[in-house]
């Protein structure tokens, strides 16, 4: 008891009592109000307080909820994979072979993203529509004779733009971690006899796990709560959970259903996210 | 000038300072030597005024300290680190205490020059901080201090981080300075060497006490038990036994060397008869090469290992009756052999070089 | 760039034509005559930029935009200040619990961020204007703000602090006169990203901004009207250019920040 109290304790929590109060009050609070909203019920115009699982009960079972649902997942997970796997390689590419210019080649990655985020898919828009860049400049060339369809307004659109969009998330962490690799084991490794794809897989991919892991969660847990690109180049078919959550905090009026319907996506994100680590670790473990 | 009385600190469970009693003098060179961990530095930043003992009291120029921030005491400290402000040049630095006393521009730069001039950085002014070497920036560190004009000036491992022969020097210099500015320096090093050629008096502070305060030679000579003895420069052990203490003086047997009668001063703590450790410094042992070299106690032995370092040879040599080997130094004089591991010598010493340790 | 296989610098070479293909669009189209979005290109003009300046409302969302962009900035950099002090110099109950509650708007969907506060405040029956936006932009530029300059402080050397007491000054002085200049790149750092951060932030302003819409607000609610496209084209550009110039000013401070502060300690050995 002594110990909590101490000068160094007291001072150091003076300071930092500023900003946590802040976040207590606006971040906390609003999210505990949520998780309370969530069980209450809109009647209409009027908020019944009652507490109850009815919102949750339709979140879970309403067809089309768990459509969205699903589908933000999927989107969510594919989009993970795909920027994951493409920003591999590029930031081996820099941390293996950027020699003196390594800072030169990460700003050059960062640029692209310095433009308002909704413009960038507002562009993926542009590129893939009916008469959109891609498919004048293909058509031009004569590779295909009617423009491509299936590339705009659908879950695939949704799931390219975001991979474009969480690119430098990628490869900023995995660069780091393939940066802490002592080279000396890569050629220790390669003096014992191991060929160049049994040295990526023994050494550099297990080394290089916590930045994926990294690179991994930030990706997936902000790209269930996405909100602009399903709209902008989602169509129908590629809207996501945020999506109906808006509608529910403002066309549809019922913000108890739209708070139960956030709650159980980030609860369903937490869980596999820590899955995810979970496993990981195991993996990571058994390797060493 | 400073008094300690008494004084403990902890940090949690670590007793760092148990129980320091001390009166450091006015105007002299005095170093806390130890291992890492003893306390010394604990102990200078309780003088400092960055720590505040639990028990005890500091008392500088007859002023208690007790409840004295660090900017109202009569003390300055140069930190192991050198802490030199890293956006301000040379000058800024070293004027940067004398902000409150509202000097004149031009009584600033002649008090600033001064300093300079002392610490032999004339003219690096306007030297960027991040442009110094670590001599440099040791010197800077000092002048900052100095010209606060403080009653004790403190030091924080100084040299360690300085390379060899720049530390040599440097110790020459902090001496000379000292001699020149006259003021009480207090000075926490682990490095006996160091503390030998730099300090009028030092303390020997072991787990947080002072084991031993005295000067240079008395430390080096009268160590008051084995583990000072051994810390300070190389000791040779060996077992003996202490057979009585008389008025004509101490009776040992000193196994292969022999028995004796030795003088009572060669005993620094009064100890009781029976076993009891033997030292003696290598360079009290002398190697006799040739036959008609004689000396009052005489051994054999046989060479294990040399080491040497120019000006002197550091010989192992194993004795006959003696568990471990003895270690001996020689001055490589003109015309002294140096001897080969494997040739067997005579090894002399006198009585006087004993001392009985536990 | 030596030694790198074929297929990786191919593969390196169409992956950087992926990520610049949208950004290098968008100076195509907002120097384009043509009110269509789309190739061939017809020319070179600057009225799409000409005619940003007579859009009312455009002007209006600006300025909200600098308002929140600014005060969002500095209150963040205040409270990283204090938030980064803290752990940088103290340990304290509950460090690590509330230094990752600090940081964790980082990791939440922005629209739960925007949500939750949009409950509260509707609710407390609060008007959303531009102050609530403000509030929202703070929560997820503070993670950034404290980044950086708990940076700042762990690379200050701690005895700089004690060596200015040891010379006299006060507690204040020593803020005054060493903390404060040796953090200050990272302030400036922290200032510019978090007014970065905001000007461009859109989910939390659209859902916590009443009549007062920030700039990212317009440009979504001119995004459905075709012919407004290029001139939304021209806006994108100018911001581009604006944000380049800033972040670049944000990286420099916060290398000079690095730099300055660490050097301090470093030991050359040779007198």
């Amino acid at each position: 008891m002594k110990d909590w109290f101490t000068r160094e304790s007291r001072s150091g929590l003076k300071l930092v009592a500023g900003p946590f109060g802040f976040s207590l009050l606006l971040l906390a609070a609003p999210l505990l109000m949520m998780l309370l909203l969530s069980f209450w019920t809109q009647n209409y115009l009027d908020l019944d307080r009652t507490l109850s699982f009815a919102n949750y009960e339709e979140a879970w079972t309403h067809p089309v909820y768990r459509m969205l649902m699903q589908r933000s997942l999927v989107i969510s997970i594919l989009v993970t994979l795909c920027t994951v796997i493409l920003a591999f390689p590029m930031a081996y590419f820099i941390s293996f072979y950027g020699g003196k210019r390594k800072s030169l080649w990460l700003f050059l990655i960062t640029i692209p993203f310095w433009t308002s985020y909704l413009l960038r898919i507002f562009m993926w828009k542009i590129i893939l529509g009916y008469n959109g860049v891609l498919n004048s400049t293909l058509q031009w060339l004569s590779v295909i004779e009617e423009p491509l369809t299936f590339i705009l307004y659908n879950a695939n659109a949704v799931v390219l733009s975001l991979a474009h969009a969480w690119a430098p998330f990628a490869i900023l962490p995995i660069f780091v971690s393939l940066e802490k690799i002592d080279r000396s084991l890569l050629e220790a490794a390669r003096d014992l006899g191991d060929t160049a794809f049994q040295r990526f897989i023994r050494i550099t991919l297990p080394l290089a796990m916590p930045g994926i892991v990294a690179a991994s969660l930030i990706i997936f847990i902000p790209t269930i709560g996405d909100y602009i690109t399903p709209k902008l180049v989602g169509g129908t078919d590629g809207l996501m959970i945020a999506n109906m959550i808006q509608v529910q905090f403002s066309k549809a009026n019922n913000a108890p259903l739209g708070a139960a319907l956030a709650v159980s996506a980030m609860l369903i994100v937490g869980m596999i996210a820590a899955c995810f680590v979970f496993f990981n670790r195991r993996y990571l473990r058994s390797q060493s | 000038m400073v008094e300690l009385n008494t004084v403990k600190k902890s940090f949690g469970d670590v007793l760092a300072v148990n129980g320091v009693d001390a009166v450091i003098r006015e105007g002299e060179f005095f170093s806390l030597l130890g291992p890492s961990g003893c306390g010394k530095t604990t102990l200078l930043r309780l003088i400092a005024g960055f720590e505040h003992p639990d028990e005890g009291s500091i008392v500088i120029a007859g002023r208690d300290m007790d409840q004295v921030e660090p900017n109202h005491r009569p003390t300055n400290m140069v930190f192991q680190s050198y802490a030199i402000f890293p956006h301000l040049n040379v000058e800024e630095n070293v004027a940067y205490g004398l902000k409150k006393q509202n000097l004149s521009r031009e009584d600033q730069r002649a008090r600033v020059n001064e300093m300079l001039r002392l610490v032999d950085l004339e003219g690096y002014n306007t030297r960027p901080a991040h442009a110094l070497s670590g001599g440099q920036r040791q010197r800077v560190a000092l002048a900052r201090a100095l010209i606060m004009k403080p009653k004790v000036l403190l030091l924080d491992e100084p040299l360690s981080a300085l390379d060899k022969k720049l530390r040599e020097q440097m110790q020459v210099e902090l001496r000379n300075l000292q001699r020149t500015v006259g003021i009480t320096f207090i000075l926490v090093t682990h490095d006996q060497e160091e503390a030998l050629t730099m300090s009028d008096r030092i303390a020997v502070m072991f787990y947080g006490k002072i084991a031993q305060l005295a000067t240079p030679q008395v430390l080096y000579k009268r160590p008051l038990d084995k583990r000072i003895a051994s810390f300070i420069g190389i000791m040779n052990f060996m077992e003996g036994t202490l057979k009585s203490v008389t008025e004509k003086g101490i009776e040992i047997d000193a196994g292969p060397l022999g028995t004796m009668t030795i003088s009572p001063d060669q005993m620094p703590i009064p100890l009781q008869p029976g076993d009891v450790s033997i030292g003696i410094r290598p360079e009290m042992l002398t190697i006799l090469f040739s036959s008609s070299d004689k000396a009052e106690i005489e051994i054999t032995g046989t060479v294990t290992d040399t080491a040497y370092y120019g000006d002197m040879t550091y010989y192992e040599i194993a004795v006959e009756g003696l568990e471990r080997e003895v270690s001996v130094s020689m001055r490589n004089t003109a015309g002294r052999r140096v001897l080969d591991i494997g040739e067997t010598t005579r090894l002399g010493l006198g009585r006087e070089s004993l001392l009985l340790l536990s | 760039m030596t030694g790198a296989p074929r297929y990786l610098t191919i593969f390196v070479g169409v992956y950087l034509v992926f990520l610049y293909a949208p950004v290098l669009l968008l100076p195509l189209f907002a120097f384009n005559d043509s009110a269509v979005i789309a190739f061939p290109l017809k020319g070179f003009t600057f009225r799409w930029f000409e005619g940003l300046a007579g859009e009312s409302t455009l002007l209006v969302a600006l300025k909200n935009s600098l308002i929140v962009g600014i005060s969002a900035s500095v209150l963040s950099t205040c409270f990283g200040v204090l938030a980064a002090r803290a752990a940088a110099r103290y340990d304290f109950l509950g460090k690590k619990p509330i230094m990752s509650f600090l940081m964790l708007p980082l990791v939440l969907p922005e629209i739960i961020v925007g949500v939750s506060l949009l409950i509260v405040l509707v609710q407390l029956g609060i008007e959303l204007n531009v102050w609530t936006v403000i509030l929202g932009h703070v929560l997820i530029c503070m993670p950034f703000s404290i980044a950086i300059l708990l940076s700042a402080f762990n690379n200050m050397d701690k005895f700089l602090e004690e060596a200015s007491l040891d010379l006299g000054a006060t507690r204040r002085e020593t803020f005054f006169r060493v903390i404060l200049p040796l953090v200050m790149p990272g302030l400036i750092s922290s200032l510019l990203i978090g007014f970065t951060l905001s000007l461009d932030e859109f989910i939390i302003a659209f859902f916590l901004t009443g009549t007062e819409p920030t700039l990212p607000v317009y440009i979504w609610s001119q995004l459905r009207f075709p012919s407004k496209l290029p001139g939304v084209m021209a806006l994108g550009f100018i911001m581009l250019v604006l944000s380049l110039i800033l972040l670049t000013l944000g990286e420099y401070y916060r290398k000079k920040s690095a730099a300055l502060v660490g050097s301090g300690s470093s030991e050359i050995r040779n007198g």
